[in-house]
């Protein structure tokens, strides 16, 4: 961990109602790494994920971002602070066209309706959906929505880029482009916190995973590490690696 | 490589061009259309005739306002006779205790009835669907009863407008319908071309990104809230200009005339029935619905009435069930979005 952090999770707990989803879990995520975050179903990584993007906050704790307290700012805020995210279920602006839905993401940055065309196309190129420019996103295949998603993440120009489960239910062959995709992004300087289900591609694809357990960060390092570890092995991949 | 990425760039240009291209068929059309509507009423001089040309036009300009709110940011007010009987009394009362030119009072109505969306807009925006829905018809309600009680805009009376010389000064023009004719094509190009820019501004991204998907956009950057609060008050500015307008046109306005929720219906109608969230869709909605409407009520008479009202009922309901993105469906072929697929992360 050389780099300064770009993201700090400090101690925070997230209740709901009598349930603890989140309890004093703190992370910090260094400036141009692909962290996965991992663990198994209800752990809490949505709940992180979600305080993270600012679509609700912690009961207590407090996120930064480079330096800079962002606990108390809502969603539009935080991505105008440079935090970008992707949906679990992909949410597309169905009735509008493909490059409009990712303008809407460059409309963060400029108010210009020529410029945000401008850097809407960029992205979509850069996501090889360039394609698809004028179809409407309602029309779009299942792992288009996904890409869809991405670009317009991408067209907000972020520092932080936030997946929440982008493989689920993509064939092998289009998790490979996927893998390559956010490859290519981070190679453009942006920082990417990662959930995913799906281990066998997280592990090749990120430099460090963070595993929650019941809320609670269970151990931490990188893929091998992580992997090697006997809490991990119990609490997550016990039944398949004993069986 | 290089030559393909080239290839993918020349193919968004062209798409660009094309986008450019069809936004400028639009402006053409609409110079046509304007053309076409200045010389009908010199050929047609029937005063019945100029008289629904008036209020067809008027309406185009009222639903198009209506369609700012309701159709691109996808917030459904029933609501909307209370900006146009803002519209309509501002200009009237400042004419008649004042003599300040309806003209001025056309714009200061606007300003006001804006104040007055934003004013109701704080706490109905936290209404989600038909909740706002009511609250507008709530609140468009209680402003009709509270002109019918209050002496100083003429209570249940109403207002006459005095004779003034027949000018433009005045916008009062006796008998003579066409100026009328013209003032309400002004009205409803001016709305028409408000809404062809903020097609393609970041408030008609932004307010029809609101309407498809909101946790997204907030995702995105967009401010719900604030982007509902802009839509409603360049809305509401609209209608109270078209109220004032309206105001001049019949030259007496009371609050039943000019603040029932008769009006609210003839400002969404149009607009659902040509196409809700399109650029032509009220303009076509208003040349079907409002002739309908006159033709009906002077055939039917004092007993028929009412029966306009089962005419927009059945419409409405052939609309829903045989078009549902409106008649400019007949016109625009619109790829129509699949349903949802079901596979969307549904398993892990």
């Amino acid at each position: 961990m050389t780099a300064a952090p770009i993201l700090s999770v400090k101690n925070v707990t997230r209740r709901f109602g009598g349930l603890t989803a989140n309890s004093d879990v703190s992370i910090d995520v260094p400036q141009g790494e692909i962290l996965g975050l991992i663990g198994p179903n209800g752990a809490g990584k949505s709940t992180l994920f979600n305080i993270i993007a600012g679509a609700f906050p912690p009961s207590e704790g407090r996120i930064v971002l480079n330096g800079a307290d962002i606990t108390g700012l809502d969603a539009p805020a935080r991505c105008a602070a440079g935090i970008a995210r992707t949906f679990q279920v992909v949410k597309s602006f169905e009735s509008m066209s493909v490059i409009e839905n990712v303008m809407v993401g460059s409309f963060v940055r400029t108010a210009s309706a020529a410029e945000a065309r401008r850097k809407a196309a960029e992205v979509l190129e850069f996501v090889e959906l360039d394609g698809r420019a004028n179809a409407l996103a309602g029309e779009l295949t299942p792992p288009e929505k996904r890409r869809l998603e991405m670009a317009r993440a991408l067209a907000t120009e972020p520092k932080l880029l936030l997946l929440d489960e982008v493989m689920t239910g993509l064939t092998p062959t289009e998790a490979r482009k996927g893998v390559a995709l956010i490859r290519r992004v981070r190679e453009t300087g942006v920082t990417i916190l990662m959930v995913e289900h799906v281990m066998e591609i997280v592990m090749p694809l990120v430099d460090r995973a963070v595993v929650l357990h019941l809320g609670k960060v269970l151990s931490e390092g990188t893929p091998r590490q992580v992997v090697a570890d006997e809490a991990v092995i119990n609490a997550y991949l016990g039944d398949r690696h004993r069986a | 490589m290089s030559t393909q990425s080239i290839g993918i760039a020349a193919g968004l240009a062209q798409a660009n061009d094309r986008f450019h291209a069809a936004r400028r068929r639009q402006l053409m059309t609409l110079v046509v259309v304007v053309l076409v509507i200045s010389v009908l009423p010199l050929l047609v001089k029937d005063v019945y005739l100029q008289n629904i040309m008036v209020l067809t036009l008027m309406y185009t300009a009222l639903s198009q306002s209506w369609n700012i709110l309701g159709g691109y940011c996808g917030q459904i007010s029933l609501g909307h006779a209370i900006y146009f009987g803002i519209g309509a009394y501002t200009s009237t009362l400042l004419f008649t205790k004042f003599g300040v030119s309806p003209w001025f009072g056309m714009a200061a109505g606007g300003g006001i009835a804006a104040l007055v969306a934003l004013v109701l807009g704080y706490p109905f925006f936290r209404l989600k669907g038909h909740y706002f829905t009511i609250a507008t018809i709530v609140v468009a309600e209680a402003a009709l009863v509270l002109f019918l009680s209050w002496p100083y805009a003429g209570g249940a009376l109403g207002i006459q407008l005095p004779a003034a010389a027949d000018n433009w000064a005045n916008l009062q023009f006796g008998r003579n319908k066409l100026p009328f004719i013209y003032t309400a094509l002004a009205l409803a190009t001016i709305t028409w071309l408000v809404t062809w820019k903020i097609e393609d501004s970041r408030w008609g991204y932004w307010w029809r990104a609101v309407k498809d998907n909101p946790e997204a956009a907030e995702s995105l950057g967009v401010v719900i809230f604030n982007s509902k609060m802009a839509a409603a008050a360049l809305s509401a500015f609209f209608v109270a200009v078209g109220g004032s307008f309206y105001a001049q046109f019949v030259a007496y306005i009371d609050p039943d005339s000019v603040l029932n929720f008769h009006f609210s219906l003839l400002f969404a109608l149009p607009a659902v029935l040509g196409g809700i969230g399109t650029l032509w869709g009220p303009a076509l909605g208003a040349i079907i619905l409002i002739p309908l409407t006159e033709f009906t009520r002077s055939y039917a008479g004092g007993s028929g009435q009412g029966i306009d009202l089962i005419i927009y009922g059945a419409l409405i309901m052939l609309i829903a069930l045989w078009k549902p993105e409106g008649l400019i469906g007949f016109f625009v072929r619109q790829p129509k979005p699949l349903p949802a697929s079901a596979d969307e992360g549904a398993h892990s």
